[in-house]
């Protein structure tokens, strides 16, 4: 702030309190009893008394300006003057999380020099992780994790990009994003017929045998460079197993149909912007010790 | 003085209010009306493109602002959980701000980045359908309604009256720039882009 616009606060402030004071004192009358005086006013045979203020209303009065005084000391308020306490909000605030991160300094210390296997059981982690869960993953997984409609399910070990400890914290880290191309227009209206009919195939499920076939040319031409030539797909890639009888986007007929023609892409939001390494050390553990 | 005095005679009681009043406004407001913090943008802030400042329109008529607010306030509660603590840098080109009051559904300052396209998009359209125990209202309208790109330069041209650094091309190219889009793109891209210039990691 410049010294004008903290002179600015300091006049206006200093004048408002003269004038408060002035305002409580100059009216204050003398007579400390009720005097039955009345103002003239009169409505309905109501009459308005013009009695003193009770003293205890003239002393609060009083109180609060000399506690706005002792306020206007001890913190900031007139203009640059940082107040004698030289407290801030951020101030406090940078105390706080000083004093949280030298609390749980140790834990975390000791937290991060353990592997993911090694603490996935843990009861006090799974605790943490749980909680750390609810805040920054249920939103789209769920609260226990089963995950919904175009949200993986973490809990049944079928994994879009590996279940291994390091695999599920670089999704947790890095964020993922996952694109299967809209093949509508390339393989055309039969060839999405085809090829659903083969998907639903190596499923076990029951699919026209000639459509099967035909599907099993075009998958083999434009599915297997990443859903794998047996349909187990890629998790380098993040290619889903279309074996295993799991969908992230429905698996009937119309679903599988639509994911073909359309396309999806699944994003996983990255974390490394907010959220510390050792809560995704820790986080890393609930997931992966949620198939344990 | 009487209090007779002021009370038989409105005009002056009026002058007396005003200037008892005008205290609180002159001391606390005027002041950051010339402050340097108040009007330096934070570093890489630039005005909403057309979408997202149509988003924010939308932001604005749904009335998000009524349940959600977009100010984190410097208390460790609150940046463990949404992040940097708001800085007013952030917030010199909004007009009107959107900090809101009341928080019936979580602050939103930081919510940029958190979510998928494709979450925000399943969240508006049924809350339920992914956090169970919501109670946020649908908003199905947006996924069938068009962003109307008529007046959209004619709202950056309006903001750049009260400082808004958009450029000619920015107001010429409004409308092309919303042109079929739905309502749901508009909001969704003006969401994604909320408090992610500010980073903190906890």
């Amino acid at each position: 702030m410049t010294s004008f616009w903290s002179m600015w606060i300091i006049v206006l402030t200093t004048i408002s309190f003269v004038g408060i004071i002035w305002v409580l004192f100059a009216n204050r009358k003398r007579e400390q009893q009720s005097t039955d005086e009345t103002t003239g006013h009169e409505y309905d045979g109501i009459q308005e008394l013009d009695n003193p203020l009770p003293a205890w209303w003239f002393y609060m009065f009083v109180i609060t300006i000399v506690w706005a005084i002792g306020y206007l000391i001890l913190y900031p308020g007139m203009g640059n003057f940082p107040g004698v306490l030289g407290w801030t909000q951020i101030g406090q605030h940078d105390r706080e999380v000083a004093a949280s991160d030298a609390k749980y300094r140790d834990m975390r210390d000791r937290y991060m020099a353990l592997s993911i296997e090694e603490i996935a059981t843990d009861p006090a982690v799974r605790k943490m992780g749980m909680r750390m869960f609810g805040n920054n993953c249920a939103q789209c997984h769920g609260a226990d994790a089963k995950g919904s409609y175009g949200f993986p399910n973490l809990t049944d070990g079928d994994w879009l990009y590996g279940g291994s400890p390091d695999e599920i914290k670089a999704s947790i880290t890095n964020g993922r994003q996952g694109t299967m191309p809209a093949w509508g227009d390339i393989i055309g209206d039969q060839g999405v017929t085809d090829v659903t009919a083969y998907v639903l195939s190596v499923n076990g499920r029951e699919a026209e045998p000639a459509q099967v076939t035909a599907g099993e040319k075009v998958f083999q031409t434009y599915c297997m460079a990443c859903h794998g030539a047996d349909a187990t797909g890629n998790p380098a890639m993040g290619a889903p197993n279309l074996a295993n009888g799991i969908w992230l986007y429905g698996g009937n007929v119309e679903q599988i149909s639509h994911s073909v023609r359309a396309g999806r892409t699944g994003v996983m939001p990255a974390h490394n912007n907010t959220l510390s390494e050792d809560k995704i050390h820790i986080l890393t553990a609930y997931v992966y010790g949620l198939n344990q | 003085m009487k209090h007779e005095v002021i009370e038989t005679n409105i005009g002056l009681m009026i002058i007396l209010t005003i200037v008892a009043l005008s205290f609180g406004t002159l001391v606390e407001l005027v002041p950051l009306m010339f402050a340097k913090e108040t009007h330096e943008p934070i570093a890489g802030l630039k005005p909403l493109p057309a979408l997202e400042l149509e988003g924010r329109d939308i932001y604005i008529r749904e009335g998000c602002n009524t349940c959600h607010s977009q100010m984190i306030r410097p208390l460790r509660a609150e940046t463990e959980r949404y992040g940097h603590y708001s800085v007013a840098g952030e917030f010199v080109y909004n007009h009107p701000f959107l900090w809101g009051s009341k928080r019936t559904g979580p602050d939103l300052a930081r919510v940029g980045k958190r979510y998928s396209d494709d979450w925000h998009r399943a969240h508006l359209y049924n809350p339920r359908d992914v956090v169970p125990e919501s109670n946020m209202p649908d908003f199905p309208w947006l996924f069938e309604d068009e962003v109307d790109g008529e007046k959209t330069g004619g709202k950056m041209a309006a903001l750049r009256k009260v400082g808004v650094p958009y450029t000619d091309e920015d107001i010429a190219g409004a409308s092309a720039a919303v042109a079929d889009k739905k309502e749901i793109d508009a909001l969704v891209a003006y969401l994604q882009q909320l408090g992610t210039l500010l980073q903190s990691r906890r």
